[in-house]
């Protein structure tokens, strides 16, 4: 469903990347090896060359806001826009059925951002992207501040994601993760993305 | 009342004020004393130089040599822009993008004044003409460096927030909304500002050089309710289209944020 060739920009060399419908792909390496820069490239978020193409369709045939809805990159530290939560869920209903099921309260979006711990802002977060519905998702450690139980969660609504047919690059950290999650594991070091784990 | 004409002697007497600022900073080694007096002494040559230029200017009643003074004044001003921003765009742009909002917004409010509302003939008289676009530059120029200023530094403080919005699809103008907004508001307040105080806090210069200089008071106000709001649209015009014009650049066709076109900034 996505194809990458060729893709790359400084600090990351060639790399050429499929991935299927409901196909989860790991992606580790040490800091500073390239895997933020990587999802960014995906998401067009910096200049870059190559060819990428979401189910037949170009990347460039397509307007940017519209491709980065349908493949949606989640940095490891989101950026907020507000100082509530409200402000970022367009659609409160949906936003509310969203947080019962990553385990928030429903009274969250009433929340000032600035009260949230860690792992509650991460989950906000996700739920901003859950909520697109995008076809592939780019997810930078989403996890990295949970708690076993709500991480759990987390990977339980992914996992339901990818059966319904949505496609996920997944930089993580943990190597068990990547094992239940994952069916395809890529390593990258110094900009060079290469098969297998580390 | 006529005219009371200044002898040098006067105007020196006056810089005594300064002489004796200078000597507290010494004295409390404040370390100001190095620049005011270098900022004096500019004053100084400038005004005097400008002095001398206008003599031969209003004597020869020029429109291309009005024009290019009016072009030199804009080309400064640019300058003056960019040595108050702490981040600047890199190369030409950060010049060009304020200075040539300056020159259109300028250049359109003076042209408008004159050849609607003040009508000299001829309609570019530079007496009438190079004053006019001073003011109006001198403060179109605060507020369109205040305004790329905190367009470039907010956009630098808020890239998380930014990039967060550009990655769920947002395009660049809802992205970018929050700092252009602010950046507006930054470059328009002391038009704002100085708007409301004027006449209660402080009577401004061009109407106290003309009561200095005799004329009635109602007709002083007049002058300066005009110059008010030639100064005001001007302004607004600059900084709107220095901002968006900044914001255009920090982005690109694809949504990116493009901090990669700011220069270094010094301590970075």
């Amino acid at each position: 469903m996505l194809r990458i060739r060729q893709l790359s920009r400084p600090g990351l060399a060639p790399f050429d990347l499929d991935l299927a419908d409901g196909e989860c792909v790991a992606l580790s390496g040490p800091s500073g090896a390239g895997k933020t820069i990587l999802l960014r490239a995906v998401a067009d978020l910096d200049p870059n060359q190559g060819s990428v193409s979401l189910d037949g369709v170009g990347r460039e045939d397509m307007a940017a806001p519209q491709w980065r809805a349908r493949v949606c990159y989640l940095a490891a530290e989101a950026g907020w826009w507000a100082d509530t939560v409200a402000p970022h869920f367009p659609d409160g209903r949906a936003a509310a059925a969203q947080f019962a099921e990553l385990g928030l309260p429903p009274d969250a979006l009433g929340w000032s951002l600035a009260r949230a711990s860690t792992g509650e802002r991460q989950r906000l977060a996700l739920a901003r992207v859950l909520l697109l519905a995008p076809r592939v998702m780019l997810l930078d450690e989403p996890t990295s501040g949970l708690d076993p139980e709500a991480a759990a969660r987390v990977e339980a609504i992914l996992s339901a994601r990818l059966e319904q047919g949505a496609a996920l690059l997944l930089v993580t950290h943990a190597t068990e993760q990547a094992g239940r999650m994952a069916q395809r594991r890529l390593t990258i070091e110094g900009g060079r993305l290469t098969e297998g784990p580390p | 009342m006529t005219l009371i004409s200044l002898s040098f002697a006067d105007v020196a007497l006056s810089a005594v004020l300064l002489v004796v600022n200078a000597a507290l900073s010494l004295i409390l080694r404040l370390g100001l004393a190095r620049r005011m007096a270098i900022a004096a002494a500019r004053m100084v040559v400038q005004l005097l130089l400008m002095g001398l230029v206008l003599k031969v200017l209003f004597a020869l009643s020029s429109p291309i040599f009005t024009s290019l003074t009016a072009l030199v004044m804009v080309l400064f001003a640019g300058r003056e822009v960019i040595a108050r921003q702490k981040r600047r765009l890199a190369g030409p742009w950060a010049y060009g993008i304020g200075t040539t909002a300056m020159l259109f917004a300028g250049t359109m409010v003076t042209v408008f004044a004159l050849t609607t509302q003040i009508r000299p003939e001829p309609w570019f008289e530079p007496r009438v003409a190079l004053p006019l676009m001073g003011m109006i530059l001198g403060n179109t120029m605060t507020g369109v460096s205040l305004g790329i200023d905190r367009l470039l530094t907010g956009a630098v403080d808020a890239r998380a927030a930014i990039e967060a919005r550009l990655a769920l699809g947002h395009d660049r103008t809802e992205a970018m909304g929050g700092v252009v907004r602010e950046a507006l508001r930054t470059g328009l307040v002391p038009t704002i500002n100085s708007m409301s105080a004027i006449g209660l806090v402080f009577i401004p210069g061009m109407m106290t050089g003309q009561i200095l200089a005799g004329v009635a008071p109602m007709e002083a106000v007049k002058y300066q309710l005009l110059i008010m709001f030639l100064i005001a649209g001007g302004t607004a015009f600059g900084v709107l289209g220095a901002v968006l014009a900044g914001s255009r650049r920090l982005s690109d066709s694809r949504h990116r944020l493009r901090l990669d076109r700011l220069s270094k900034a010094a301590g970075d």
